[in-house]
């Protein structure tokens, strides 16, 4: 194994709706404020991966619009993922695994205010055949998979309202939040519900955002920053798509895939988890033995803004932030992708070198 | 009425997305200058490149490009395309000439059609200006430039645009 190192990250504040500037004009200030970090230009970088999703922009290979953020003269090897760029970020560690790059530049990007209404785009990743044609909402998904969690006797309504409240608390000091706040419980709970049992509060807010991050070999993250976060695992697994044949109040990819990241080899100081619903924050810790971590989703997690394509990259970087600022040591970063929990992605992190 | 034993083997699920995509910075200033008549690019902070129409971050560069130009109406032909193919969605007349148009102030082409004259007469190096519209007809849009036209001036040397091929 090649030891990779996160050396740097930038994400832009995270709106409701960017009226001003295109996905590259989002980027390539923060794509510089990056590299600027790490001492490097955009020259310097060997290896380009994204994550995007044209169902978001309305355009046809829109990720190659944003290739203008780059700077693509003299030619660079790039490549895209039609992920949230927390999956860009494991091809650039299998890249860098391989040889094939030393520093890689990884980025994000969507406005999810663009299309007029983002349930229906999200509604097209569903089984085209069974559930494409009901036009179903993924939040009316999540509201059955909330209800099965609740009937399950392993959650209450209270519970869902706790997670809430404690996000949109923490995300008050994230400068990038979108949304945030110090509600009561009572507020929380008596908030009209969009699709029974679910509040806006317990669903993650239509949100425009982009994020890039810096990743390179041992030798040269040493070289470039003081306090490299060092990759200690990645992994991503994937439930069956189709809603009728997995039990929804589980998360079995997520529990797989934090077990093969080597999440629990030793203590969590944080975790940020990708949950844009209550509940879901709720079967996750179960699932992924969170009980026990330190602080979980310092940054207010994506009830506080979730730009899609880039929340995933997001909750890694904001693990990298929390132990290169030294609150703690070990982390574990988590993406989640597909309807209802079905894919997951877990990265675990360690300040330490060693 | 439909005969429930009988197998589905087929369906139709028409879908549509609506959108309201923006232009941005860039775009948004090239197209708010083209209403008022004014051809507007921008320069790369790097490489000093002027870009029409702009599109927010240099291409070569990968910077944000703050500074606005304006370009001439006038410029080179760089090269050309008769179009003489009816294709779906064609919106002009056959046969026509599109072709990229280097502005004089421009180190990028941008793609208009060549009128008035017969695409046998059309060369790589020509000069060639804008024929507007009527001003009352302006919009945020290239169409308020109907064609470019031959000026008659002396075709510009190949070493003068080879850069912009």
């Amino acid at each position: 194994m090649v030891d990779v190192g996160i050396v740097g990250f930038s994400q832009s504040t995270m709106l409701a709706c960017e009226p001003e500037k295109t996905d590259a004009e989002m980027l390539s200030p923060v794509i510089t404020e990056v590299l600027d970090g790490c001492g490097l230009k955009r020259q310097d970088v060997d290896f380009v991966v994204s994550g995007s999703t044209d169902y978001l922009s309305g355009i046809p290979f829109s990720f190659v619009h944003a290739l203008d953020a780059i700077g693509v003269w003299p030619p660079v090897a790039e490549s895209h993922v039609e992920m949230d760029a927390a999956w860009a970020f494991y091809e650039a560690w299998v890249k860098i695994q391989t040889g094939g790059a030393k520093i890689a530049l990884v980025y994000g990007f969507g406005k999810s205010s663009t299309p007029n209404d983002l349930d229906q785009v999200m509604a097209m990743q569903l089984d085209p055949y069974h559930l494409v044609p009901l036009g179903i909402k993924p939040s009316s998904l999540a509201a059955l998979q909330a209800r099965i969690l609740l009937e399950s006797g392993r959650a209450t309504m209270e519970d869902m309202a706790l997670v809430a409240q404690r996000n949109l608390y923490q995300g008050q000091s994230n400068p990038w939040s979108l949304r945030s706040g110090n509600f009561s419980l009572d507020a929380l709970l008596n908030a009209p519900k969009i699709a029974e049992p679910l509040s806006e509060f317990d669903c993650a807010p239509v949100t425009d955002g982009v994020a890039a991050m810096v990743v390179a070999t041992k030798d040269v993250a040493e070289q470039l920053v003081e306090r490299p976060v060092w990759v200690r695992g990645i992994d991503h697994r994937i439930d069956p798509p189709a809603m009728g044949v997995r039990d929804l109040s589980d998360a079995p990819s997520a529990r797989l895939a934090c077990e093969k990241a080597g999440a629990h080899c030793d203590k969590l100081d944080v975790a940020e988890i990708y949950a844009p619903y209550s509940h879901q924050e709720l079967i996750l810790r179960e699932v992924m033995g969170l009980a026990s971590v330190e602080k979980l989703n310092p940054s207010g997690g994506v009830l506080c803004g979730h730009p899609i394509m880039s929340a995933g990259l997001i909750r890694i970087g904001e693990v990298f932030r929390y132990i290169t600022e030294g609150k703690g040591d070990r982390g574990l970063g988590h993406a989640t992708s597909g309807s209802c929990l079905q894919q997951n992605l877990v990265v675990t992190l360690e300040g330490k070198h060693g | 009425m439909s005969d429930a034993s009988k197998k589905v083997t087929r369906f139709k699920s028409p879908t549509s997305i609506g959108y309201t995509i923006r232009s941005g910075a860039a775009s948004g200033g090239f197209l708010r200058s083209i209403k008022e008549g004014k051809i507007v690019g921008m320069r790369c902070p790097e490489t000093r490149k002027v870009y029409v129409p702009p599109r927010g971050p240099s291409p070569t560069s990968g910077l944000l490009m703050t500074e606005e130009v304006e370009v001439s109406d006038r410029g080179i032909i760089t090269t050309f395309c008769e179009v003489n193919v009816p294709f779906e969605g064609q919106a002009l007349e056959i046969p026509y000439v599109a072709a990229s148009i280097l502005l004089d102030g421009a180190d990028i082409p941008m793609l208009h059609l060549i009128g008035e004259c017969t695409p046998t007469e059309i060369r790589m190096g020509m000069r060639v200006k804008a024929i507007w519209k009527d001003e009352s007809e302006w919009g945020h849009t290239t169409e308020n430039i109907l064609y470019f036209v031959p000026t008659g001036e002396n075709d510009a040397a190949l070493s003068d645009f080879v850069e912009h091929l």
